[in-house]
């Protein structure tokens, strides 16, 4: 019965977050602003019924769904909705919406692809440290992907106002400047949300392994993400890396980012390697 | 002698790039340039019109191949070539050249459709040709009626109310880079006109200080004096550039005055903030490769043009009521041009005698009531007669050789005094 449920609720988590993406969507090539408040709704319905998702699977698992591909890839699409919902009470980014909407679907239709199958738990996960650090990390992550989008739309902005033709997205798209914000404001929460799941990890493999850092694959690309934003924040406040080289660096992080989710799992192996 | 014709010749915006029309405009004022025009052989009337937009070139003169020629090369100069002429050049004759004069006027022609320093330009300009004593009857009429062509497009149009001048263009664009102009620096290089209306614009958004720098100090404090700003030398620009975010310049220097080279060390200074060049000068104050520079946005008179493009389409409809007007008034001036011929105006002269005569004979005779039909025949020859005698001397003094050389003033003044204007 439960398990219905929870199939059912993926399939709406997806159709529900398809239509709030086609209507973003139609919205940003109409500009209609009853079409905006719509899609918004939409979403934080979308948010909603993620969230209702990962707490039924949680409920049948027993543990933190964040294990297998198929729950990190959700887990993420919820950090990314949840991120940018919390984002936006406080202010908001002209279109925005539409490419993180995008962002969202893209990454259920991956979850959707892979195995829904429920694991057994490997000894080690067991443990109460897996949703701090788990969770931690994979909300970092939603920040950074929100700073990646930030950061194509201001290449796409900026682009327009090098060249001076003014096309599609010029009047569509915020200001420079409010861009630049956004990726530094993301940038700032991703960070301190990535330092704590390194320090949460590290405490936890000092519990489960015995020693905080062993130079597992999983843990050095996350040092190597923990240092490309670290150096962007430190050349930001010192020598003032903005605009296009900050936004260039806000994609080149979130590559990062994806390939220690994914790349390590798949390329490289290691002790990580739970979710396949 | 040959035929006169109105011949107006020009270069614009729309098809001459601004390197080529910065070489074209009269940066020394119109009194040197009127001066060699008279210097033109054939050239009855002149008038000279120079803005960052367009020269254009407008004379009344005989209809001659060589006088065409000799404006290109007027024009022209030696910045180009006689065969790359074409390339640029507009040349309109009579009906075409008053029509084009009427658009420009109204500001259809213009870069921002329906901005009003154009008709301001036109003129000043037209006040420097008038004072020199290089236009007479034709391009005095003309001229006069081009203005209040303009003001009519105006006051019957909406183009003027949703008209965008080059400020607003800056502000649009200054709202892309900047999320608001709240708390933004502006340094205005060059305190003229131009630059004070992009002030004005820029603190009406917002912007909060004015650093004015100007070649004379004086202009530039009664300027800064205006925003509670602060007056500097050309000098100082650099110094300037760490502390302020938006940059309008216009002077009316030659060359370049501010390098890609000295702007480059001021971006690590002000820790990469975004500057914003408004190039509005013509010829360019500013290296156009300053906009290769990473947060340096510049943007030149014709790169303005393009936003003001985004919002076209509610004046194009306008605009089609403006050209309507334009198009009403240019035929009638072709009219009134098309009288200034001797025989038409004899022909008008003749046809006004007739109409008097037999109007006043149609009030008379109802009231004689005792004439026989021969009595009244002779009263209506004598009618005739009376008028045809009263004419014989101004038709004559018409025919005469004194009219046909300098014709038009005379014709111009013998048709206001018959009153043969109003038909």
């Amino acid at each position: 019965m439960l398990s219905e449920i929870n199939y059912l609720l993926f399939n709406s988590v997806l159709l529900v977050s398809f239509v709030a993406c086609a209507v973003y969507l139609v919205f940003f090539f109409s500009q209609k602003e009853k079409l905006r408040k719509v899609a918004r709704m939409i979403f934080i319905a979308s948010g909603i019924l993620q969230s209702c998702y990962i707490f039924s699977r949680y409920l049948i698992a027993g543990y933190t769904p964040i294990t297998s591909q198929h729950e990190a890839v959700v887990f993420f699409a919820w950090s990314v909705t949840w991120a940018y919902l919390s984002f936006h009470w406080r202010y908001s980014v002209r279109n925005f919406g539409t490419f993180v909407s995008v962002l969202v679907f893209i990454m259920l239709v991956i979850a959707a692809f892979a195995s829904r199958d429920f694991q057994s738990l490997a000894p080690a996960l067991q443990s109460m440290w897996l949703p701090v650090h788990a969770g931690v990390s994979v909300m970092a992550y939603g920040f950074l992907a929100l700073a990646f989008c930030g950061g194509i739309m201001y290449l796409l902005q900026e682009r327009e106002l090098k060249s001076k033709k003014f096309g599609f997205f010029f009047t569509r798209l915020p200001s420079l400047d409010s861009l630049d914000q956004l990726n530094s404001h993301c940038l700032a929460a991703g960070f301190v949300f990535l330092t704590l799941g390194i320090i949460s990890g590290s405490v936890w493999a000092r519990q489960a392994w015995g020693t905080y850092w062993h130079w597992d694959p999983k843990e050095t690309w996350s040092l190597i993400t923990w240092f490309l934003y670290a150096a962007q924040i430190h050349q930001r406040f010192t020598v003032g890396w903005r605009g296009k080289r900050a936004a260039v660096m806000a994609i080149v992080g979130f590559c990062a980012v994806l390939f220690t989710l994914w790349g390590v799992t798949y390329l490289l192996g290691g002790v990580h390697s739970y979710a396949r | 002698m040959p035929a006169e014709t109105i011949l107006l010749l020009g270069v614009n915006h729309k098809n001459t790039p601004l390197a080529v029309r910065e070489k074209l405009a009269l940066s020394s004022g119109y009194e040197q340039p009127l001066q060699e025009l008279s210097k033109i052989d054939g050239i009855r009337e002149y008038h000279l019109l120079s803005t960052c937009n367009r020269v254009e070139i407008l004379v009344y003169a005989s209809e001659d191949v060589m006088v065409e020629k000799a404006l290109q090369k007027f024009l022209f100069g030696d910045a180009l070539s006689p065969e790359e002429y074409d390339k640029y050049l507009y040349l309109y004759r009579n009906e075409e050249a008053v029509h084009h004069l009427f658009l420009v006027a109204a500001s259809l022609d213009s870069m921002i459709v329906g901005e009003s320093q154009i008709l301001g330009q036109l003129k000043e300009a037209y006040r420097w040709a008038s004072e020199k004593k290089c236009t007479g009857p034709i391009l005095n009429k003309l001229l006069h009626k081009s203005f209040s062509v303009a003001k009519r497009v105006r006051t019957e149009t909406c183009i003027g109310s949703s008209a965008v001048s080059i400020s607003f263009a800056a502000i649009e664009l200054a709202k892309k880079i900047f999320s608001s102009l709240e708390n933004k620096r502006v340094l205005l290089i060059g305190a003229g006109e131009m630059a004070e209306l992009a002030a004005e614009h820029l603190v009406g958004n917002g912007a909060k200080d004015v650093v004015v720098a100007n070649r004379t100090l004086e202009r530039a404090l009664d300027l800064a004096k205006r925003y509670n700003g602060q007056a500097v030398g050309l000098d100082e620009v650099v110094d300037q550039l760490e502390r302020v975010d938006i940059i309008v310049s216009s002077t009316g220097a030659p060359n370049v005055i501010l390098h890609k080279a000295d702007v480059k060390p001021v971006m690590r200074n002000r820790l990469n903030k975004p500057l914003f060049f408004i190039d509005i000068a013509v010829p360019r104050d500013l290296d156009p490769e300053l906009n290769d520079l990473d947060n340096v946005y510049l943007y030149d008179i014709d790169d303005l043009h393009n936003v003001v493009e985004l919002n076209k389409a509610e004046r194009d409809k306008e605009a089609i009521k403006a050209k309507r007007i334009v198009d009403e008034e240019a035929l009638k001036f072709k009219d009134w041009l098309a009288g200034l011929a001797i025989i038409p105006t004899i022909a008008a002269l003749r046809k006004k005698g007739g109409q008097v005569c037999r109007l006043e004979l149609e009030r008379t005779l109802p009231r004689l009531k005792n004439l026989s039909d021969a009595e009244r025949k002779t009263v209506e020859k004598m009618a005739g007669a009376i008028v045809s005698r009263l004419l014989h001397d101004p038709v004559v003094f018409l025919k005469s050789e004194s009219c046909t050389d300098q014709s038009d003033m005379k014709v111009d003044l013998y048709r206001s005094i018959f009153g043969l204007e109003k038909e």
